[in-house]
């Protein structure tokens, strides 16, 4: 029996990210222009790994996913375990800004799903110099709290299977049902309190609608798509916004919340004419 | 309109096995105030063993979820449309709302959500319908 083996590559790097040691957990493929990709609240890396497989892509880009601190196989900075985890606007963008030098990247292209597609209005808004272009997946100005996400850190109910529960929904019913178990399983093994912690940036902290008029997408070209089954981030809610910078979005049909995992095949259509466009730009 | 989840969540049903540690009541109500129709689903270890359609005499439950008659037919639909795919979807548009003792449902909110869903027809044969 041959064993099928995937080009990708991951390692450990050690960082300073906000004045304290991390030790962060990446993987990459491929070679040409960078680019990191930013997985969505509670979940891990893996949320990209046919992006990292994928040969058109890779024939083009170094293809970088690293695992924020406490998610995946990045642990949290010693000694901070036990702390009160509130994901900030700061604190987000100083990691990937981490990354991004740590790593000696030259002006990569930046995508991020949900807080990752709020995360790239950010860096836009503060170091549009920094970046070639930003891609928004599921992406939107700020998200009025609809559900109490207490319950997803609170001793008498499962994390895991709680938190599992929640991405379940977030996704289209038409997606493939082996790479919903897999988005959903990232979802079961997050650590305590991770994903609420999280949240906290994606309905609270980071609500940068006041400042989108601010951002000026001639400095740094932005491309936006949303699955039409999000109801976390809706398409109509990505319309806006792209109304608001002057940009044009796209709506994925038939994808939900999570597209470079839930439907990777389909979501990879939207993407490659993307990386083109940006490419020749 | 539930009639079905003693069929679909009864004993020795795939449901059943995921709720085992579970015992809850839970009322769903289709419409709103006194022109909607109520229904109280007994769950006992994961398995359901009674559906008792409205009006019902002092009912007593855990946990209600209500929402209007024809959002309760868009989330039973095979291939239900966005906004309307998952209990969550419902209450982000306002559309449902959930009440009471909310600890059965959140701590087993996967099996509350499948036991639902198991009430959509097959895809095809909604197409053939």
């Amino acid at each position: 029996m041959t064993m099928r083996v995937e080009p990708i590559i991951g390692r450990y790097g050690h960082m300073e990210i906000e004045g304290r040691p991390h030790r962060v957990y990446w993987e990459e493929a491929g070679e040409g222009v960078p680019l990191v990709c930013l997985h969505t609240a509670g979940a891990d890396g893996r949320q990209y790994r046919a992006v990292l497989n994928d040969p058109e892509v890779t024939a083009h880009h170094r293809v970088i996913v690293f695992d924020m601190p406490r998610h995946g196989k990045s642990s949290p900075a010693p000694g901070t375990v036990d702390d009160a985890y509130a994901l900030t606007s700061d604190a987000y963008a100083a990691q990937i800004l981490a990354v991004c030098d740590a790593l000696e990247l030259d002006r990569p292209v930046v995508m991020g799903c949900s807080i990752g597609g709020r995360i790239v209005l950010h860096l836009t808004h503060r170091h549009p110099e920094r970046f070639r272009a930003l891609i928004g997946l599921q992406s939107s100005d700020h998200v009025a709290p609809y559900y109490d996400t207490a319950w997803l850190h609170r001793p008498d109910v499962h994390g895991g299977e709680v938190c599992g529960a929640v991405a379940y929904g977030l996704m289209a019913p038409q997606s493939p049902e082996a790479e919903r178990d897999e988005t959903r399983w990232h979802y079961m093994q997050g650590g305590p309190g991770v994903f609420r912690g999280d949240l906290w940036f994606y309905k609270v902290d980071g609500d940068i609608s006041g400042q989108v008029a601010e951002i000026d997408v001639s400095k740094c070209p932005i491309h936006l798509l949303t699955g039409s089954y999000d109801y976390s981030c809706t398409p109509d809610d990505t319309r806006d916004l792209a109304r608001r910078l002057g940009v044009e979005m796209t709506e994925m049909e038939g994808m939900g919340h999570f597209p470079m995992s839930e439907n990777p095949e389909r979501f990879l259509d939207y993407l490659r004419p993307v990386l083109r466009t940006i490419r020749e730009g | 309109m539930f009639a079905g989840l003693a069929e679909t969540g009864g004993p020795g049903t795939p449901l059943a096995l995921r709720g085992r540690a579970l015992d809850a009541r839970m009322m769903l109500r289709a419409g709103s105030g006194g022109a909607g129709s109520e229904t109280l689903v007994t769950i006992r270890a994961g398995a359901v063993i009674l559906v008792e359609d409205g009006p019902l005499v002092m009912p007593s439950w855990d946990f209600a979820i209500s929402a209007a008659e024809e959002d309760w037919a868009l989330f039973l639909r095979a291939v239900p449309p966005p906004g309307s795919h998952d209990l969550m979807a419902l209450l982000k548009r306002g559309a449902m709302r959930f009440e009471g003792n909310l600890h059965p449902l959140m701590s087993n909110l996967l099996y509350f959500k499948l036991l639902l869903a198991s009430l959509r027809p097959a895809p095809a044969s909604e197409a053939m319908a």
